[in-house]
């Protein structure tokens, strides 16, 4: 059963600016996973893939288990946008997700920055559910998510 | 007011910089003034609980500890207000673990919201059960959502958040959510005008379908028909579900996924329809692109890839096969990194279907210069999967070549997987087998530290197993040695290699004995302790190859070095092997150190340690291809096992033998295991000494205490079953021996050992069995037992016989225990106390307290009581989590009453176990046997 296990903004010094996690993890795991995505992540160039495999992070994950996850990310400015899913999964599908996910954050904030994620999270997080939901691709077309996000907005 | 204060706790954060203690003063502060908000008299209205419940989880999202706000956060969610409920259930999916007091409030809030038929809150209760997805959630929730999934009135986006929450709480606790009418309205949700209902319900279909294809089946005709609409679409149809003028392309990768979980549709119709489809993405990869934005070819090639997903999974289209192929080629060469890499990964799975096997072989040099030239180490290794993947008999050599060549540079990351890859190769195509000597010494010289045991072992059994590449062994092996400095992985080798066959070149004076010992001799000093250990036993086949370098020999193992060295190991080899070659007649040593047997056919360890490393998937077609090919790999000499020469002591490990299959017993006692007076036992008379009990024989035994049936011995030639029955003092065992090879064995001997102390006490009576057993046969035998009188030891079970020449010799123990001679008795809570005071002499009361071996089950407890033959009873003990027992032992000359209490203590997992029986020496026994138990 492939889905995504995590989506994971981080910047560059790795500050986590948004995890959203959809399988049981400790504490002590998130930590890992989130110190391993920033060490194998910030090393690559643009002549590398954006996959890559991660190998070995948390302790009560079997490393065999682990295995078959991998890294699909993207960045932009200072910013890394990672999601994480099972080597069985559609790479460039992900790929472009992240890419339909930024683009609707530049257009809900106009012109998104980090800090847009730091003091909004709460809305961050709003426009994650309404784009990816129990690891699943909820909804792609941008028109409707920005509309539901600004009948939301009315309501507040 | 929010943002303000983020904006100050950040900006602050950003001034104070490094100072993180300055930073947890200022965190502590807000959390002090936020407790004593909650605290405080007055009631906070709701605007200002949102507020502090958000600090809270900023403070948390900065990474500081959180221990309050559950309630208040709780509160939140009965709130009228959208913000306000937003919030309440963000803390709760960030933050709450399943605390069961707050479940409770929790989901009836949930449980309102839902029933509240406004859209908003019935999606952010979805949304909330989505991301906690509890099982506590899934008995609340699961019956409820299917109903609201397939509501007539439900608005769309709430669809699409129920098929999602409904799919979560399938994943975490499939068995509370029912099947039921719904799943056939689910299905035609791919009809669903929403695109975006389609996205989400396709999610939940091709899920559900993995587990029950059967129930799910009218999905694939319909998916093929929507995927249809969507492919044939012109740019613009699908308005917002349109993506850099691909339409819908996560609708469409989700759909194949779906028709992944299926063979390809039966009905003609439907079948030609999606191949339609399949032709029409492979068509549109060649046209020329819409845009020229990434975005634009990344979403067209996602739709492409999960096509050929789909392509390959049917396998049964040659010319969709190739046409894939042919598509992924032309990715090979492409300028965009992720295509080449996709592309390599993706051929790797095509290689292995008949159809395009041959497709892409075509590309060996385009994926040889990716090898060389790429900068991504991850589409190297992938390059190096595809050679791999490609690799047959035609271009083995080329391929082997090139990743050897490849070893040279390679991330150590992945050097020892490609060592792996290319032993693997080397064997599977050899045609000649000095060029796979040629190639294993290669990989040794190139990544000696990378070659594992698993590797050089390999090498050792197919030199031994093949007498027409044992001279060129010796000589290449010789010649690779001549280096001043080679890896200590070629030591091992070359030693065992010349131990054995050094013989083949010992006539070429350049390669004389004496030349020989002294170039292995020449690393003695550098290498490790097991190394040197084998070169002692290289030595001592010397002696026996070439008695001219005896003396020589016998006075580097005389020296202090070596009989006073401080590892064990060595220092008895050294003794043991001086004695050896001091002692024994030429004959002896003719005999004790004859050439190793042929090793049994098995598959190769190498090949278990890369499926270890790779997961099984990914090396299994290869494993099937060789099965049929294993014949002539390893044909030649009928197999025979390999630790039956006398003294097999050069055997690199027992591991060689197979993968946790426990060896036979070795005749002899291994080095480390016998003195030197031992040895001469050995060699008087080898046949007819009993071999020690094999390994592993002591956990079946206990197994066997409180039960009749089972496996009671196993190794790769033989299976020893038992069944068996007592009543009162007597008792009947039949012993059934399996033939697990394909030979016969000859002189096939069982015979019942009981021990002096043991004899008087209890008498086994049994007729000898036929003493030929065909290949793949199954003898039986029958014992007569009778207790005479209470009894400790075990009778042993020793078996001889000869299988392909050689001499076998197996002992275990028999499982017949004092306990089988137990009758139950049942009595009341009265009788078994003032029986327990009867027997209260210290002589007759045992007690044992030890630490729980299994999981403290009282049912298995229970059991395990039965079992061991005594009465279980009831009602006893005052305290209901104890176990007693009664029974009387009946033996020829007496019966004897047992009592027994056992407590366990489940905080400590520990048990006491505490025996009363009129004898003492059965109390001890019985005490002995049943503690073992749990």
């Amino acid at each position: 059963m492939e889905h995504i296990r995590f989506i994971l903004i981080q910047n560059r010094a790795g500050k986590t600016r948004l995890a959203k996690w959809y399988m049981q993890f400790d504490d002590d795991e998130k930590q890992k996973l989130i110190e391993e995505v920033h060490a194998v992540v910030t090393v690559r160039d643009a002549k590398h893939t954006n996959f890559v495999e991660v190998i070995c992070v948390a302790d009560s994950l079997s490393v065999l288990q682990f295995r078959n996850f991998k890294i699909i990310y993207r960045r932009y400015a200072g910013l890394y946008f990672c999601i994480c899913v099972d080597v069985n999964d559609n790479n460039l599908a992900y790929l472009e997700a992240i890419h339909n996910f930024v683009e609707v954050l530049n257009e809900y904030f106009h012109n998104v920055c980090e800090l847009d994620l730091v003091f909004n999270f709460y809305k961050v997080y709003t426009v994650v559910d309404e784009m990816f939901l129990a690891g699943e691709i909820r909804e792609t077309s941008q028109t409707k998510v920005l509309k539901q996000l600004l009948m939301l907005q009315s309501l507040e | 007011m929010l943002v303000q204060f983020f904006q100050r706790t950040h900006d602050s954060l950003l001034l104070l910089g490094k100072s993180k203690e300055a930073e947890i003063k200022r965190i502590n502060k807000e959390l002090a003034n936020i407790r004593s908000k909650f605290k405080g008299d007055k009631a906070l209205d709701g605007y200002s609980k949102k507020k502090y419940v958000c600090k809270l989880l900023f403070i948390f999202l900065l990474g500081h500890d959180i221990d309050f706000g559950h309630m208040e956060a709780v509160n939140l969610l009965s709130s009228n207000r959208y913000t306000e409920k937003q919030i309440g259930y963000l803390f709760i999916s960030v933050l709450v673990n399943s605390n069961s007091e707050l479940i409770r409030l929790i989901n009836n809030a949930i449980k309102n919201d839902l029933a509240s038929r406004n859209p908003t809150f019935m999606g952010l209760a979805l949304h909330c059960i989505a991301s906690v997805g509890s099982r506590e959630m899934a008995e609340a929730f699961a019956g409820e959502i299917p109903k609201v999934l397939v509501a007539g009135d439900t608005m769309d986006s709430v669809k699409q958040s129920a098929a999602l929450c409904l799919l979560r709480l399938y994943r975490t606790s499939p068995d509370l959510v029912p099947m039921g009418d719904w799943t056939s309205r689910v299905v035609h949700l791919l009809n669903d005008q929403h695109l975006g209902v389609v996205t989400a319900a396709t999610s939940l279909i091709t899920t559900l379908a993995q587990k029950n294809p059967e129930e799910f089946k009218t999905s694939v005709s319909l998916a093929v028909s929507r995927l249809s609409r969507i492919v044939t679409s012109a740019s613009t149809d699908l308005q917002d579900y349109t993506y850099y003028f691909v339409p819908a392309p996560w609708l469409s990768v989700k759909l194949l996924r779906l028709l992944q979980c299926y063979p390809p549709p039966e009905d003609p119709a439907v079948r030609g329809r999606l191949t339609e489809c399949l032709e029409t993405i492979l068509n549109k990869a060649q046209e020329p692109p819409k845009s020229k934005k990434v975005q634009h070819s990344n979403a067209k090639n996602a739709v492409l890839f999960e096509a050929i997903s789909l392509i390959i999974h049917h396998d049964s289209e040659p010319n969709l096969l190739v046409r894939a192929c042919n598509q992924l080629g032309q990715f090979l060469q492409h300028r965009e990194t992720n295509l080449r890499y996709l592309a390599l990964e993706s051929m790797c799975t095509l290689a292995s279907s008949e159809f395009s096997h041959e497709a892409v072989k075509t590309h060996i040099e385009t994926v040889i210069n990716a090898l060389k030239t790429e900068r991504d180490v991850s589409v190297r290794q992938r390059a190096v999967d595809l050679l791999y993947a490609m690799c047959d008999r035609s271009n083995a050599p080329q391929i082997v070549a090139e990743m050897l060549s490849y070893l040279e540079t390679a991330d150590y990351s992945i050097r020892e997987e490609i060592v792996l890859k290319v032993a693997i190769l080397a064997e599977k195509y050899a045609v000649d087998y000095t060029w796979y000597v040629d190639t294993i010494l290669n990989l040794i010289r190139i990544a000696g530290d990378y070659v594992s045991e698993e590797v050089w072992y390999r090498v050792i059994q197919i030199v031994i197993n093949r007498d027409d590449v044992q001279g060129y062994a010796a000589k290449t092996v010789f010649e690779a040695l001549q280096a001043p400095a080679c890896h200590e992985n070629l030591v091992k080798v070359g030693g065992y290699i010349l131990g054995e066959f050094g013989n083949l070149i010992a006539g070429d004076p350049r390669s004389s004995p004496l030349i020989q010992f002294n170039l292995l001799h020449s690393k003695f000093h550098l290498c490790s302790v097991p190394t040197r250990a084998l070169l002692l036993s290289t030595y001592i086949k010397f002696v026996n190859l070439f008695p001219e370098v005896k003396p020589t020999i016998q006075d580097v193992l005389r020296s202090d070095s070596q009989l006073r060295n401080a590892d064990v190991e060595l220092q008895q080899r050294a003794v043991e092997y001086l004695r050896l070659s001091t002692v024994a007649s030429t004959d002896i040593l003719a005999t004790v150190l004859e050439e190793m047997p042929p090793f049994p056919e098995r598959e190769s360890s190498i090949l278990a340690k890369l499926k270890k490393k790779k997961g099984p998937s990914t090396v299994t077609d290869l494993e099937d291809t060789k099965r049929e090919r294993s014949v002539d790999v390893n044909g030649g000499p009928e197999p025979a096992p390999a630790s039956t020469s006398a003294m097999s002591t050069p055997s690199p490990s027992a591991d060689l033998l197979g993968l946790g299959a426990a060896p036979p017993a070795p005749a002899g006692p291994p080095p480390s295991s016998g003195g030197g007076g031992l040895l001469v036992d050995v060699f008087s008379d080898s046949a007819s000494v009993v071999a020690p009990l094999a390994p592993g024989s002591e956990d079946n035994f206990a197994r066997f205490v409180c039960k009749n049936n089972g496996v009671l011995f196993e190794n790769q030639l033989l299976q020893i079953g038992l069944k068996s029955e007592f009543r009162q003092n007597l008792g009947r065992m039949f012993i059934f021996y399996g033939n697990k090879t394909s030979t016969q064995f000859l002189n096939f001997t069982p015979t019942l050992i009981c021990s002096d102390d043991l004899q008087p006490n209890l008498n086994l009576q049994t007729k000898p069995v036929d003493p030929t057993v065909e290949g793949g046969a199954q003898v039986q035998q029958v014992v007569n037992i009778e207790c005479v009188s209470d009894f400790t030891e075990a009778p042993v079970l020793n078996i001889q016989f000869r299988y392909g020449g050689t001499f076998q010799n197996v002992s275990v123990q028999l499982p017949i225990t004092l306990n089988k001679f137990f009758q139950p008795t049942e009595m009341a809570s009265q009788d078994f106390f003032q029986r327990w005071k009867q027997l209260s002499n210290p002589q007759q009361e045992v007690q044992n307290i030890f630490k729980a071996k299994h999981p403290m089950d009282t049912e298995v407890t229970k059991a395990k009581i039965i079992g061991f033959g005594s009465a279980l009873l009831e009602e006893v003990d005052p305290n209901p989590a104890n176990f007693v027992g009664a029974g009387i032992i009946h033996t020829k000359t007496t019966q004897i009453g047992c009592l027994l209490r056992l407590e366990p203590n489940l905080q400590a997992q520990m048990y006491r176990l505490t025996l009363r029986t009129s004898k003492e020496a059965v109390s001890q026994r019985l005490c002995e046997l049943l503690s073992a138990q749990f």
